[in-house]
């Protein structure tokens, strides 16, 4: 079973992390990657950088233009990673944009992602109705699970596709936002949240965007199986360094 | 072969909409809609009248006498830089604002490189009254100072986009991020062919005005409605899809692009897509890319800011794919040369994006009875400070 699924079935909820391969320097990937495991994060993704990230606020953006002057590709990527299941066991997810992955070329890029033990990714840019008509069959072949992302916006009938289309988790974008540029939530939140908890649907629902501390993070948890951590996380590494890692995750649990 | 959109937003292979699923509501409200509205006889009479009344349409197609001497050949001039705010942008901003009121949108947000869309969409938001907000690179905002200005005394508040190259590309990136943030009340103008479907056809049907007009002016003056060469400058594109439109599937009509070349195709200055793209996403759209091989957009350089962009739309990428369009690379010292030359031979001061495509004379040999219409896509009061320091006037 692929360890996105096996790690949704445990009866706990997933913390995950997000930061941009290759921030703050080059060669911090893996050292971090550990670092999150070790200290008890359930899950990670790991953002493949990328010049023109649209979906993406300012703390991501910097972080990720950074990554690519410290010399950031595809290929660092994944030659970072490739001894990364010597050591670490929980669920891995490459989060980027459609472009590097296309000139990569698709299935060489599922390939290689199947060669150091990626379990899925997030696509922000990869529609799910362009994914199911001409990538599905890539993506399944090579073991992969694809994450979509749904926001308040999202129609009750898209959402079920969507949910059809999925296996493994529901990515919810908390807010109409870009990444980071939220403080808290509110009853609005709250009311969507609860919404999409009670639609029942086949896969666990994981919330990112806008949570960046314990206050946000249980907020977000008391309606969805887990929850995402980027931009306030990329803050940290920018303010501290790799070195309290530890520091910063057992602020949340 | 269809040049033209399919029904799933593609030329060819290029198009779509790859956009996050946050702007999926907004995108598909637009493609649902789009359409429908622009095809209500209320629409099209609202559209034609601001076209005819407040734009300055029909514009002219001006036989260019001396230029036609020197070179033996008879050229038109299609004068889209007569347009009210000085170049064909407007044309696009009319269309969009009046399906942006009959969606219910209160809040107009644009991008702009050189400023001309800027202008064209803050001038007609004062027109309707409706709130405007443009995302200019903070490179930009200083070259193109006097935009800037005319922009602020329009009403609209200009943003500088901080973020990568702080030009063009990124101004772009920053206004889908403000509609990712205002999914509601929010209307997103695009300036040209380009970003998801439907933005491309949507865009080039507004400019494709500028194709009907031709159509109608050459049958007045030469019998005919088809000229043998149709020659327009292309960054985005727009302007070059609207003077293309209603001759894409006629096959006699011999279609040149003109591409920037900047100080060279080869110089690792230039902004000439066709010849050093490659198949990419950009701006939710797939098409043709200046991009490193590890698929990061680059950036692109030429002395014009309205060329100044690394993709082009889709459209255009498929009339290059196919060989549907002839695309020549001209560099900014050939179009600049042009500046003055069209200037002394016809009392024409054209913007440096327009002058790109007159260089089109000096490459390609032209039959004495050929007839070749160049769109002079803009007039070139704002390149005034780029033409005197390069002049040094």
């Amino acid at each position: 079973m692929n360890r996105i699924n096996k790690k949704l079935q445990e009866a706990k909820k997933i913390f995950s992390i997000y930061f941009s391969a290759g921030y703050p320097n080059l060669n911090d990937t893996v050292q971090i990657i550990q670092d999150l495991e070790k200290n008890g994060v359930d899950m990670i993704e790991i953002g493949l950088p990328f010049s023109d990230p649209l979906a993406d606020g300012p703390t991501i953006q910097a972080s990720s233009t950074q990554a690519l002057h410290n010399g950031m590709t595809t290929q660092v990527l994944f030659d970072q990673l490739k001894d990364v299941r010597k050591t670490v066991t929980i669920p891995l997810v490459i989060m980027g944009y459609f472009n590097p992955m296309l000139q990569y070329g698709i299935e060489n890029f599922c390939q290689k992602c199947a060669e150091v033990g990626i379990d899925g990714l997030i696509i922000p840019d990869l529609p799910v109705d362009v994914y199911a008509d001409e990538y599905k069959a890539t993506f399944e072949k090579y073991g992969l699970k694809n994450i979509f992302l749904i926001t308040p916006q999202t129609s009750v009938e898209r959402i079920n596709f969507i949910d059809s289309v999925s296996d493994g988790f529901i990515y919810m974008v908390s807010s109409a936002s870009v990444t980071g540029s939220q403080t808290g939530f509110g009853a609005e939140q709250a009311d969507y949240f609860k919404r999409i908890a009670d639609m029942n649907l086949n896969n666990p629902q994981v919330i990112g965007f806008g949570i960046s501390d314990k206050e946000t993070f249980n907020q977000a948890t008391h309606y969805a199986k887990g929850a995402i951590i980027g931009s306030a996380f990329i803050k940290h590494l920018t303010q501290n360094g790799t070195g309290k890692i530890k520091e910063f995750v057992e602020e949340i649990i | 072969m269809s040049y033209h959109v399919n029904e799933k937003g593609y030329y060819g292979e290029f198009g779509g909409a790859f956009i996050p699923e946050m702007l999926y509501p907004n995108v598909e409200e637009l493609r649902q809609n789009y359409l429908k509205i622009t095809a209500e006889p209320e629409f099209q009479a609202e559209f034609d009248a601001l076209l005819k009344e407040y734009v300055g349409r029909p514009t002219p197609l001006y036989f260019a006498k001396r230029l036609s001497e020197e070179y033996n050949t008879k050229i038109y001039l299609k004068r889209e830089d007569l347009c009210h705010t000085g170049a064909h942008k407007v044309n696009n901003t009319i269309g969009q604002i009046l399906l942006a009121k009959r969606l219910g949108k209160t809040r107009i947000i644009a991008e702009t490189g050189a400023g001309q869309h800027g202008v064209a969409t803050a001038t007609v938001c004062a027109l309707m009254g409706l709130e405007c907000i443009v995302y200019m690179g903070e490179v930009d905002i200083k070259r193109q100072a006097p935009n800037v200005a005319r922009m602020k005394m329009l009403g609209a508040e200009v943003r500088p986009a901080m973020s990568g190259s702080k030009t063009l590309k990124d101004a772009t990136n920053e206004a889908i991020r403000d509609w990712i943030n205002n999914p509601v009340d929010t209307y997103y103008i695009i300036g040209s062919v380009v970003g998801p479907h439907p933005y491309p056809d949507m865009v080039a049907r507004f400019q494709s005005v500028i194709s009907k007009e031709i159509k109608g002016q050459l049958l007045e003056k030469e019998g005919r409605e088809n000229p043998d060469y149709l020659v327009a400058c292309v960054g985005g594109g727009s302007n070059a899809a609207g003077t293309y439109y209603h001759f894409l599937d006629n096959e006699d009509v011999n279609i040149i692009a003109v591409e920037a070349a900047g100080l060279g195709v080869h110089s690792g200055e230039s902004a000439a897509t066709s010849a050093l793209g490659k198949v990419g996403v950009i701006h939710g759209s797939k098409t043709l890319l200046m991009q490193t091989t590890d698929g990061q957009i680059t950036e692109p350089y030429s002395i014009s800011a309205g060329l100044d962009y690394p993709g082009v739309g889709p459209m255009h990428a498929h009339l290059f794919a196919t060989g549907r369009a002839q695309f020549v690379s001209i560099t900014d010292d050939q179009a600049m040369q042009w500046g003055i030359k069209l200037s002394k031979m016809e009392g024409l001061i054209p913007a440096i994006e327009s002058a790109h495509a007159f260089a089109i004379l000096d490459e390609m040999k032209f039959k004495p009875e050929d007839i070749v219409v160049i769109n002079l896509s803009g007039r070139g009061d704002k390149d005034l400070n780029t033409y005197i320091d390069y002049f040094k006037l």
